[in-house]
């Protein structure tokens, strides 16, 4: 594809605008996570006007009617339009994790920066770090969302603490690198403050691994968060999440498979878009990054 | 050896003590009282206030911590108010029905992930390895609990090929006991069989860019001999690792699992526990779970220093 890129532009050709958003639309799998999750994200932003029916309308004469006869993806145990409740929820639980992502990416890479740029913080901020990377991620944000309360605003300060370790590792670790190269010694050199050299230097040439990482941990909100509302401990019923969705199929399972599959299959396409996203962006802004993730 | 045995030790014991008092603090990060949190929306004042005392909240922060951390030293985990035991005893009771279910999805995981990354790493850019890569990708992306509940319904309502749930003690039928952990192990380990194919594929994919697989080649050794002996040895590292992060992914995977599956394991016991707001036993928990990554990390560490000198000396 380099070979490629080279020859259609000519050696001595000049520079194309946007080389990064052509390459990125070159790669088949971020092409394809893109449509997976514009579709998602379609659902979510028009739900008012796509979904059929209202999400929260019970009518018990329509219980448990299978995918089809007027209803796209059948109806649930209180007789509600699943399809509408599934555009209601993808608002919901796409919401949360973009939520999440801005909360986690804020705090996340602040105390990556000082643990980064200020060594002498370094130390114990890493070994806080250290500490929450110790319980597993999906536990201890159970735990966090249990003690603070079942609500949608709690979910996402949950995941936003327990994701926090991830993100400010990779920015810590970028900056270690910034840090020392030449323009970054040659601005100090001129007398350049510290909190100037961070955003005008340090900041922007640790964008692209967390570019990276935060749609990866977009993808990981999406799939805690399901989990979190299944067991009850994200936003409570009626509200229409997709875990929540899953949760009431549960316990009809056996007759009405459809309560609980269509939520379930929305999660998977959400986040196997997003990790494809995640892998586009890795190839195309971050090469090294490669071997390392998972 | 010695010094960096040392050094990696010491560096352990505050990300230790760090692990506790996050454990603990769960309690203390419940608005308003809890004690009136545990005890429901429809308790009287003095059920509250037996809550209250058999905590100990009644007390400052500081002393809860100290007592609590006392009573770690002896071993003791504080009691469940659901099930009125102590956590210790709680945990220790459902091992046998979590402990072989974690080992046969470990196993499964093994089993599939590994050769399917070297295979695909093997053929790469071909048909094989866009299909291993692409399962594996979606092996990521499903939610377990929800895979469980597929699986039930097609191999258990449809099939009936397999129970769709419950569990049957190993002494009471193994054929049973066996039939129970299929579903159950197949959705715990799909995840990780992504992820270790995944990692195996990519770290396959670099070794054998490596001098000293090209060496023997050149050699003329046969291309098993290579792959066996050279390759397969140096992807073990990561593989290592994953094993090391699985212990916290099945944890955690076991919660959601066991509860789809009506399993009465130490999943089941947190799912209850979360959902029930039993503050011991999540504390206990979180903290046995964090105390035991902690240390796996530490032996793990340790093994790469035994195994590879560069880790040693390296940094």
């Amino acid at each position: 594809m380099a070979a490629e890129a080279i020859a259609a532009n000519g050696v001595l050709a000049p520079p194309r605008r946007f080389p990064v958003t052509r390459r990125l639309f070159r790669h088949r799998l971020f092409v394809t996570g893109l449509i997976l999750f514009g579709s998602m994200l379609f659902l979510a932003v028009a739900a008012d006007w796509i979904a059929p029916h209202n999400p929260m309308r019970m009518q018990f004469r329509m219980r448990f009617r299978p995918p089809g006869e007027g209803f796209l993806f059948g109806t649930d145990n209180f007789g509600r339009d699943i399809f509408s409740r599934l555009c209601f929820g993808a608002r919901l639980s796409l919401g949360i994790g973009f939520a999440v992502v801005i909360v986690n990416g804020v705090f996340g890479t602040a105390i990556g920066l000082i643990a980064g740029y200020f060594r002498r913080a370094d130390e114990w901020l890493m070994r806080v770090m250290d500490a929450l990377m110790a319980f597993p991620a999906v536990l201890l944000a159970l735990a966090i969302a249990a003690a603070l309360g079942p609500s949608a605003a709690n979910a996402v300060i949950a995941l936003s603490v327990v994701y926090i370790p991830r993100t400010a590792r990779i920015v810590r670790a970028t900056v270690l690198v910034v840090r020392e190269m030449d323009y970054v010694q040659a601005a100090r050199a001129f007398g350049g403050r510290d909190l100037w050299i961070i955003f005008r230097h340090i900041l922007p040439n640790s964008l692209a691994p967390l570019i990276v990482q935060l749609t990866f941990i977009f993808a990981y909100a999406v799939l805690a968060e399901s989990i979190l509302s299944f067991l009850g401990v994200g936003p409570p019923p009626p509200t229409p999440t997709w875990g929540n969705m899953i949760a009431e199929g549960k316990d009809y399972i056996r007759e009405a498979w459809w309560i609980a599959m269509f939520p379930g299959l929305a999660i998977c396409l959400t986040v196997l878009g997003l990790n494809l996203l995640g892998d586009g962006l890795r190839d195309v802004l971050d090469p090294r990054l490669k071997v390392q993730q998972g | 050896m010695f010094w960096y045995a040392a050094r990696r030790i010491a560096a352990s014991v505050p990300v230790l003590l760090l692990v506790t008092l996050i454990s603990f603090s769960m309690m203390h990060l419940v608005p308003g009282d809890p004690a009136a949190a545990i005890a429901g929306s429809g308790a009287t004042n003095a059920e509250i206030e037996a809550i209250r005392l058999q905590l100990g909240l009644d007390k400052p922060f500081l002393v809860q911590l100290a007592t609590w951390f006392g009573g770690l030293l002896q071993g003791d985990l504080g009691r469940s108010i659901l099930l009125n035991r102590p956590v210790w005893q709680a945990i220790v009771e459902r091992l046998p029905i979590t402990l072989p279910l974690a080992l046969f999805a470990l196993a499964l995981t093994l089993l599939i992930g590994i050769p399917a990354g070297v295979i695909a790493a093997l053929r790469a850019n071909t048909w094989v390895d866009q299909a291993v890569t692409g399962l594996a990708m979606l092996g990521v992306s499903v939610p377990s609990f929800w895979l469980a509940l597929m699986l039930i319904v097609l191999f258990g309502v449809h099939l009936e090929w397999l129970p769709t749930g419950g569990f049957v003690p190993f002494s009471e039928d193994p054929a049973a006991w066996a039939r129970s952990m299929v579903l159950p192990s197949i959705s715990l380990a799909l995840l990780q069989i992504g992820l270790l194919a995944r990692i195996t594929r990519g770290t396959m994919l670099e070794v054998l860019r490596q001098d000293y697989v090209r060496t023997a080649r050149a050699k003329g050794l046969p291309g098993w001999m290579v792959i066996g002996k050279h390759a397969l040895k140096n992807v073990m590292v990561p593989v290592v690792t994953v094993i090391g992060i699985s212990f916290g992914l099945l944890l955690s995977g076991s919660i959601v699992i066991e509860t789809v599956y009506g399993m009465p394991g130490i999943g089941r016991l947190i799912a209850n526990a979360i959902f029930g707001r039993d503050y011991p036993v999540i504390q206990g928990g979180l903290l046995l779970t964090g105390t035991i990554l902690v240390l796996l990390n530490l032996v793990v560490d340790l093994l790469y220093a035994v195994i590879d000198p560069r880790v040693r000396y390296g940094r």
